[in-house]
């Protein structure tokens, strides 16, 4: 009964504050906060020659992939919401939101909210010319969310979880609740070699080295570009 | 967006790097990448206007002249150029059509002159973007009615008519068109002055005359002269009954004719006269009759024949009809509500004026469309509060419609054209309009499903559609289910030789299409997925599946184009049937034996649709 009554207060107040506005016919100011960012934020990568000695493509793959980047984003950066809504793009049926997040703090590595063109650049230049030791410890950057150099069950869970919303709800076979959790006890009995519930970078490291499928694997993508 | 999701799809396949720990199966081969990185710059050279641009701009859109080999008609050796003889203006939006993927439409220009540069480079206009489509439509439509009462108005002006013609039709020509010969001018002067001569008899006979002598009272003029009057309106009616007949013989439709506007109002000009003659000089009926010559007034509308003005005004009416019936209903509605309340709020007054809601009714729209005639007046403070609400809201309501009409009509007015208000525009703009297609994107599509598959073997589970997978949640209970085909032919050899129940057909869903492939890319998405799912092997074990028996029985090149992306069991394990080197999958080869054909494994045939 309170609720009732807290309720059709509340119901009044703001009935009287519309017959106000009425009655006074002030719209709403803008508030100094609400007006446009006039300023717009734009930002030019170091030269091209920085950008070559720092990474290790060529000239000319780092102009392609300028004229493309500056192409979608004219002003230099990408900001989360942005990133999200591309990666989106790519994974259709399911929610790539979650991992998105993830994918761009492990760009954002002067984890200020958002990508510049080096640090685009740079991670692209590990993922895919880079030495398999340097991919594997940006995988384990991905991975390690809270950026304290171990992987513990739970960041884990969440980047599988995050992976499997990307498939959807429409997968062959039906996904059930305890396959992402599954596949993170798989992975720590594979990884967690001293069984201490957490994963360092050497650990991951030597563990994925053993395994040929990864070793394979990580060859795949060097023609990406 | 096309080119910008192809931009970040290399930055996507990169980013898969992070599953590959994860992954419980190994990655899928990529597609080969057959592009040539190399970029060059084109030079066109457009009347004098150089433009330059990468090659590979151009080669987005392969469906139009400059994307396609078309364009090598145009190649100057000696300048090294592709000339083209056309307008630079133009150009300059056909090239950022290629640069940003929407075409715009420039207001400046010449709707024709656009659809003739458009047609010429092969881009057909409903890519035009959302931000000038409407004014492209607008202006195509304006355009088209022009031409067309343009050459209306050259065949009505025409002089000399077809010599076989019937009379009937030269009749008929002469009634449209007075001004083709003199007898129909004539005709034409002869029967606006008959009609002005018998609406204005009409208005007199009404006035008060001098009473004759011996009576005292004024009489109407119709009464004193009244044989005049009846012999004017005779002669008026014959005109217009013998005009009238003389129509209807003419018309090249009579039925249309018939129910066509105008000849109703002539009908109903003479009806009042025939009946007249009809009927007996009977007090009880005349009364009747006096309402029926209401109607001799429509004659007034037969100058809408002779005038155009009277003609737009119709028109517009015509096609304001909705705001029309918006004011009315809104001001039904509005006096409704207000009668309503005046009547409460008077009721207590003695020997008020409002007896009812009805009669409520006449003030309130009295009051609404601020005449006040003041023969209806409240009295109470509430009845005067509410009467002045009722007043102020009548302006507004009355007036918010009105300027709607007033706009249609100028503008119909000054254009003499038909009004086509705003329809939404989102129709059909994307169902038929991506016949164009980025060239890269069988490339990009290939990557894309790469990628994908990457995904399902991390997670070790598939992409399928919603109905397989309702099927599925129901299949778990009953058990296997026998393998259901509809378009596949049925294959034997491995994927029959366990679980059935994989050997659906599974086609990915593409919710709601937010990659922006075209339809016909997100079909052959589909099929290839068709073409992936059937050949994935069915159990666990058999994942050493012997490569060599993967023959194919089909020569399409497009089919070859689609294996590539398949991602081939034998990837997995790297034994006996791999290459050492991860370039080309084994399946490749066999599939390049393209006339071996053996029967052990008959794969699956899936039209393929090309892009």
């Amino acid at each position: 009964m309170s609720g009732c009554t807290r309720r059709c207060k509340m119901g009044i107040v703001k009935f009287a504050r519309s017959i106000h506005r009425l009655v006074t016919g002030t719209l709403n100011k803008d508030k100094p906060e609400d007006e446009l960012e006039m300023t717009v934020v734009c930002h030019r990568p170091e030269g091209l020659e920085q950008l070559e000695a720092q990474t290790n493509f060529t000239k000319r793959e780092l102009q392609i992939l300028y004229r493309g980047f500056k192409n979608e984003c004219p002003s230099g950066l990408v900001n989360e919401e942005t990133f999200k809504q591309i990666y989106a793009q790519f994974f259709p049926h399911g929610d790539a939101s979650t991992y998105a997040h993830y994918l761009f703090n492990a760009f954002d590595s002067g984890q200020n909210g958002s990508v510049k063109f080096e640090d685009f650049v740079m991670a692209l230049s590990i993922l895919l010319r880079g030495s398999i030791r340097e991919k594997l410890r940006w995988t384990f950057n991905l991975y390690d969310l809270n950026k304290d150099g171990y992987i513990n069950k739970e960041e884990m869970t969440d980047i599988v979880r995050a992976i499997y919303d990307m498939m959807g709800k429409y997968t062959y076979p039906v996904l059930k609740d305890e396959a992402p959790r599954q596949h993170v006890d798989a992975f720590f009995q594979k990884m967690d070699k001293n069984k201490d519930g957490v994963v360092t970078l050497d650990e991951f490291i030597v563990s994925c080295q053993e395994d040929d499928n990864i070793m394979q694997s990580l060859q795949l993508f060097e023609n990406v570009i | 967006m096309a080119a910008g999701v192809a931009t970040w799809l290399p930055f996507a396949r990169a980013a898969a790097v992070g599953w590959l720990p994860l992954a419980k199966k190994s990655m899928p081969k990529p597609p080969s990448d057959n592009k040539s990185r190399n970029d060059e710059i084109l030079i066109v050279n457009v009347s004098g206007q150089r433009f330059q641009t990468w090659k590979n701009t151009l080669d987005r859109y392969p469906d139009t002249l400059l994307g396609s080999s078309e364009k090598e008609f145009f190649y100057n050796e000696e300048t090294q150029e592709y000339f083209f003889d056309r307008d630079p203006e133009m150009f300059r939006h056909i090239l950022n059509f290629y640069r940003t993927g929407k075409l715009h439409y420039p207001r400046h220009e010449c709707i024709q002159a656009f659809d003739e540069e458009l047609a010429f480079y092969g881009i057909i206009p409903e890519i035009i973007g959302d931000c000038c489509m409407e004014e492209y439509r607008d202006r195509k439509k304006e355009n088209l009615e022009r031409l067309a009462e343009d050459t209306e108005a050259e065949m009505a002006t025409d002089a000399p008519l077809p010599p076989d013609s019937t009379s009937r039709e030269r009749l008929w020509r002469a009634f449209e068109n007075p001004h083709t010969s003199t007898m129909a001018l004539v005709f034409y002067y002869v029967t606006g002055f008959f009609i002005a001569v018998s609406v204005i008899a009409n208005v007199v006979e009404t006035v008060p005359c001098r009473p004759p002598k011996g009576r005292v009272k004024d009489l109407p003029c119709g009464e004193k002269y009244s044989l005049a009057f009846f012999c004017m309106d005779t002669a008026c009616v014959m005109i217009f009954t013998f005009e009238y007949l003389m129509r209807l013989y003419a018309a090249p439709s009579r039925c249309k004719f018939m129910r066509s506007v105008m000849s109703i109002i002539d009908v109903v000009a003479i009806m009042p006269y025939y009946i007249g003659l009809v009927m007996p000089e009977n007090e009880d009926v005349s009364g009747a009759f006096v309402t029926l010559r209401v109607f001799r007034v429509f004659r007034i509308f037969k100058f809408s024949r002779h005038s155009q003005g009277l003609r737009i005004l119709g028109y517009t009416l015509k096609s304001c009809a909705s705001e029309l019936g918006f004011l009315l209903f809104s001001l039904t509605m509005a006096i409704i509500i207000f009668a309503t309340v005046m009547f409460y709020a008077e009721k207590g007054t003695k020997e008020t004026n409002f007896t009812s809601i009805p009669a409520a009714f006449w003030y309130t729209i009295v009051t609404m469309t601020t005449l006040g005639y003041g023969d209806m007046v409240p009295n109470t403070i509430a009845g005067k509060i509410f009467g002045s609400i009722c007043s102020l809201s009548g302006v507004l309501v009355i007036a918010l419609p009105v300027p709607v009409i007033v706009s249609n009509f100028s503008r119909i007015y000054h254009q003499n054209q038909r009004a086509d208000k705003r329809r939404a525009q989102q129709q059909d703009r994307h169902s038929g309009s991506q016949a164009l297609c980025v060239r890269n994107r069988s490339s990009f599509e290939q990557q894309h499903h790469h990628l994908l598959h990457c995904l399902e073997k991390t997670t070790n589970h598939e992409f399928t559609d919603e109905h397989t997978y309702s099927e599925v949640c129901m299949a778990e209970s009953v058990g296997y289910r026998t393998s259901r085909s509809t378009s596949i032919s049925s294959h034997q050899g491995l994927s029959t030789s366990c679980c059935p129940r994989r050997a659906k057909r599974r086609a990915i869903r593409l919710a709601n299409s937010t990659v922006s492939v075209s339809r016909g890319s997100v079909q052959e998405l589909d099929t290839l997925h068709i073409q992936k799912s059937s050949i994935v092997p069915q159990s666990r074990s058999s994942l050493n599946a012997r490569t060599q028996d993967l023959k194919l029985n089909c020569d399409d090149t497009d089919f070859t184009a689609a294996i590539i992306s398949i991602p081939t069991p034998p990837a997995n394990t790297p034994d006996e049937s791999l290459p050492s080197s991860p370039g080309i999958p084994s399946i490749l080869r066999n599939s390049r034996q393209l006339g071996d054909c053996s029967g052990s494994f008959t794969h699956e045939t899936v039209k393929i649709s090309s892009l």
